[in-house]
């Protein structure tokens, strides 16, 4: 359970978002909705610990994740902006290098997972000669291998085509059915259950409001 | 125990992977090598071939050069991972970033430093320094090339998220990189003049270990404010 209480993010002397709180229990889809500018990565870097928030704090299973720092990442998948994909390094490379850097990591066969995610042929290519999207889907591959409850995803359909869309969201659906909780950006509108989904609206003036 | 077995995994992940990279661009290694190369090359040039002027001046030449190259090559050790965010994932795993950065580390003294050593016999013969003297050299930068890595990176660390870092690079890491160098040129004077330079390299050993002990809590220090 992800627990965030009295957020404060400041930039600069400016409030991007003032006083968030709010839970994320297993099970729960929770997208971030907000014009652009209102703070919707910067919430996410502050809760998977990439910058501190100016006031409140962000807890995992009841406890601050500054003080729990190693076994919150275990359990986290963090896909921000940025993919983190090697342009020069090939679509399998990138893939094999983020599964070895799990603490455990079964024996997937990451062929497959390439296949899952629409990139068979492409594994041996470096991924500087993949379009935007396919750099992208080598990023959400990670999903497929990892056994981490808590995925935080900043825009994961950026550069998306719409069949890639749909299954992220069957995976999504899956993982929190599974117990698992997903956090995401969009400005898409998701087609995903309403009894799994719930929003959180970050608003432009200094105040927030809940959905 | 398990853990530590996963720590020394990520350690050869992160490391084969930086060679890895490396080798597709091969420039980014070769350039520094050749610009070490070429401006050695240059002084017997501007200042004549006289063997007994050029072996005395020879162990600072390559010293300095060997920095500048250095110097050079600091930009790729963070900035890419910087851009494409590897930067935030690294931070992100279940393994401290101070151990992460040592392997980084690491593996740019292996693309950068141990070439520098490999082609130093070339350059002693170049500039006519005799064996006792050479050895010396090779010591020095064997000891000396490391301490430099680990320094280098604390100076990206710090500037990485700047736009224009690459001189602030130079003014924050050349200053700190004088204590190496002044020990490295007393260690190879004392063994041109057949003197004993165990003390000196002692110390230069000494400060390496310093470096390695506490640089990589630095690098992982400023790397968090540069991220955040």
């Amino acid at each position: 359970m992800l627990h965030c209480k009295k957020l404060t993010c400041v930039h600069e002397d400016r409030i991007i978002f003032n006083d968030l709180s709010f839970t994320v229990a297993p099970g729960a889809i929770v997208q971030v909705e907000g014009a652009n500018g209102a703070g919707k990565t910067s919430l996410f870097r502050l809760l998977v610990g990439l910058a501190s928030p100016s006031a409140g704090a962000v807890f995992w299973q009841g406890k601050a994740i500054s003080t729990v720092r190693d076994s919150f990442h275990q359990q986290l998948l963090y896909i921000g902006h940025k993919t983190a994909v090697k342009a020069e390094l090939t679509a399998l490379e990138n893939l094999q290098f983020f599964q070895k850097m799990q603490v455990s990591h079964g024996e997937l066969n990451l062929w497959d997972i390439l296949a899952k995610v629409g990139l068979a042929g492409y594994e041996d290519i470096t991924t500087s000669q993949l379009s935007a999207g396919q750099q992208r889907r080598v990023a959400l591959a990670r999903l497929w291998l990892n056994n981490c409850p808590l995925w935080v995803l900043d825009e994961p359909f950026a550069a998306l085509d719409k069949l890639g869309i749909a299954v992220l969201e069957r995976l999504f659906i899956k993982h929190a059915q599974a117990g698992g909780m997903v956090l995401l950006t969009t400005h898409q509108d998701l087609t995903i259950d309403c009894s799994l989904l719930s929003k959180i609206v970050l608003t432009d003036a200094a105040g927030n409001s809940y959905v | 125990m398990q853990r530590v077995t996963h720590m020394f995994n990520a350690f050869l992940q992160v490391v084969s992977k930086e060679l890895k990279g490396a080798f597709r661009h091969p420039s980014d290694i070769l350039n520094p090598i050749w610009f070490f190369v070429i401006v050695v090359t240059l002084f017997p040039l501007a200042i004549g071939s006289d063997p007994a002027l050029l072996k005395r001046i020879a162990p600072g030449i390559i010293w300095v050069a060997a920095l500048l190259a250095a110097l050079l090559s600091f930009e790729r050790l963070f900035k890419d991972d910087f851009i494409d965010g590897t930067l935030e994932q690294l931070m992100l795993t279940p393994f401290p970033l101070a151990w992460l950065v040592c392997a980084k580390v690491f593996a740019h003294w292996l693309l950068t430093g141990l070439p520098v050593l490999l082609v130093s016999p070339l350059l002693a013969l170049f500039l006519a320094l005799d064996t006792e003297t050479y050895t010396a050299l090779f010591l020095t930068l064997l000891i000396g090339t490391p301490i430099l890595s680990l320094l280098g990176a604390i100076g990206v660390a710090l500037t990485v998220g700047l736009r224009k870092g690459g001189i602030l690079l130079s003014l924050i890491m050349l200053p700190l990189s004088i204590p190496i160098l002044i020990f490295s040129t007393m260690a190879i004077d004392a063994a041109a003049y057949g003197q004993s330079y165990l003390g000196l390299l002692a110390l230069l050993a000494a400060m390496l270990v310093a470096a390695i002990t506490l640089a990589p809590f630095a690098i992982a220090a400023s790397l968090r404010v540069s991220v955040s």
